[in-house]
């Protein structure tokens, strides 16, 4: 490894986590005047530019878990992001919802522009930047088209697009691709990481598809529910840049196995023969 | 729209051609059944006319002078007068309460049983009360048609902004905008198709609201020449203004449609192409 190098990678290692949280435990009041745990002590760290997964079954509390980091609902414990506790929604985090929620009456265009105007930042600026990001993800073309013109594919890249213009540095990403077919989901986990690679975000994604944590990951946090808690974090040490290939290897068998047992998927039907 | 692929697009033009001659076919047998039989089996003129007869009687009106009290221009002039004031006022003022008591769940709490009350009251029952109140000119129908208009814009618009997406309002308040710029941006946007469902709907009330206020007491309109024709016996005349009357329905509403294709026109209502 050259020096100029192996100075970055010391840089990289010595600065302190992007976000950060410690002993996160979320409750809901139920009708009976109980308490429901969904998340118990979670604490994790993910650095800056890093892309960190959160697997998890359906009702483990990711969701919850990646409101909470964004500042949308209340939590106990402690959430930094840069240093700064989260209090509430802040501008600096792009968040992508798990439908694309796009606002029928704007173009594709006016959808992406929607945070800029909400901002009140300088709308000529970003309209360069959100042309180009939308010809990146290949939607150059349908700058001018509503969302119901559109496939779902497209508009999750709109939405993802949205998340992007104002230049966030944390991309929270809530099962974006969970609604879409295997075919166009494969074609955007590339997409993204290619994003990831040019834009230098740092990523908390959350999804229920165990390969495609792997696949998109530095670090996989595996959570079991009820109360969600973490079972493992796993490193991903699969090489850059990954390729539909990457799946086959045995390393990501390895890991995907590794999670699945976490995860309690598969004991049962194991046994049987 | 736009983009919308031609073929389909072609395939249901063809569709709605067809449709259209069926009706206009239908309407011609009807006509012309309804012709024989009154011929046929001589029906007095002043029960039931022949269509023929109501023609006559269409032209007769048409062709008189714009201010003549026995043709119809004055009538029209007057009667869609009040029913377009009445609609303009009653409408608006519904949709302003609406959205006044959609932004607050105590407006809504404290509003609602007493809006409820009035709603279940028929409204045309008041005219009589209102043509003591505001006398027989213009006002009294002006109002009635505001009351009957009134409603469907109120249900609708507070319907329209309970209608809001939650995950929207959730990436709005992910960029932490304001409640004024959610509401405009989002809640108003929303709320839209639901407005304009209840204007289609008000303007067909308010045809109804201007002609039962006539038919209580005033000089002109064609509610009053309708009682007037029919205290005459002229059937043909009756039949003459049901007609007219028809079309300025038929009219209002498809204007209506128009405007509310172009305003809302991302709403599965608004593309249908049989919707209009």
């Amino acid at each position: 490894m050259p020096l100029w190098l192996e100075f970055c990678a010391f840089v990289v290692r010595k600065m302190p986590p992007f976000i950060e949280l410690r002993k996160v435990t979320k409750t809901y009041p139920t009708l009976q005047q109980e308490t429901l745990l969904a998340l118990q002590d979670i604490s994790f760290e993910v650095g800056q530019g890093e892309f960190v997964s959160v697997v998890g079954a359906s009702g483990c509390g990711k969701t919850t878990l990646l409101k909470i980091v964004a500042g949308l609902i209340p939590y106990e414990g402690e959430v930094r992001i840069g240093g700064e506790p989260v209090k509430g929604p802040r501008q600096d985090i792009g968040f992508v919802f798990q439908q694309p929620v796009l606002l029928p009456w704007r173009t594709v265009l006016e959808n992406v522009l929607l945070p800029i105007e909400v901002m009140g930042l300088e709308r000529s600026h970003y309209e360069k930047r959100a042309r180009d990001i939308l010809q990146t993800v290949g939607l150059a073309e349908f700058v001018d088209k509503y969302p119901f013109e559109l496939s779902g594919g497209m508009q999750q890249r709109v939405s993802i697009t949205r998340a992007l213009v104002y230049e966030p540095d944390v991309l929270l990403m809530d099962e974006p691709f969970g609604a879409l077919d295997a075919m166009t989901r494969e074609a955007l986990n590339l997409e993204l990481l290619r994003i990831w690679r040019e834009s230098q975000k740092t990523v908390l994604f959350v999804t229920h598809s165990i390969s495609e944590a792997i696949f998109l990951s530095d670090r996989v946090v595996a959570l079991t529910p009820r109360p969600g808690k973490i079972a493992d974090t796993l490193t991903v040490n699969l090489p850059r840049p990954r390729r539909l290939e990457t799946i086959q290897t045995q390393e990501f068998g390895r890991l995907a196995k590794h999670i699945r047992s976490l995860l309690g998927i598969g004991e049962e039907a194991g046994g049987i023969e | 729209m736009k983009g919308m692929a031609k073929g389909p697009d072609r395939w249901w033009g063809g569709l709605l051609k067809a449709e259209w001659l069926y009706s206009l076919g239908l309407f011609v047998i009807l006509m012309g059944a309804w012709e024989l039989l009154v011929r046929y089996l001589e029906v007095p003129f002043y029960l039931v006319p022949a269509p023929s007869g109501v023609l006559v009687a269409l032209k007769e009106g048409f062709s008189e002078g714009l201010t003549s009290r026995v043709g119809f221009y004055l009538h029209i002039y007057y009667t869609l007068g009040e029913a377009l004031a009445g609609f303009v006022i009653g409408s608006g003022s519904g949709i302003i309460l609406g959205t006044l008591i959609a932004q607050s769940r105590f407006l809504g709490k404290v509003f609602v049983p007493y809006l409820v009350a009035f709603q279940s009251l028929p409204k045309v029952a008041l005219a009589p009360l209102l043509v003591v109140w505001f006398g027989v000119g213009m006002t009294s129908k002006i109002v009635i048609v505001a009351m009957l208009t009134f409603f469907p814009l109120l249900v609708n618009s507070i319907a329209g902004f309970e209608s809001v997406d939650r995950d929207v309002l959730e990436m709005m308040r992910s960029l932490r905008a304001t409640r004024w710029q959610i509401f405009m941006k989002v809640r108003f946007p929303s709320a839209l198709p639901f407005i304009f469902a209840g204007l289609s709907m008000a303007i067909v009330y308010s045809l109804i609201g201007a002609i039962v206020g006539e038919f209580i007491g005033g000089r002109y309109g064609l509610g009053i020449l309708i009682t007037q024709m029919s205290s005459n016996m002229n059937m043909q005349g009756v039949f003459s203004v049901f007609v007219v009357l028809s079309l300025i329905g038929i009219a209002l509403y498809l204007i209506m449609r128009c405007i509310e294709r172009r305003v809302v026109f991302w709403t599965s209502r608004s593309r249908d192409v049989i919707g209009l």
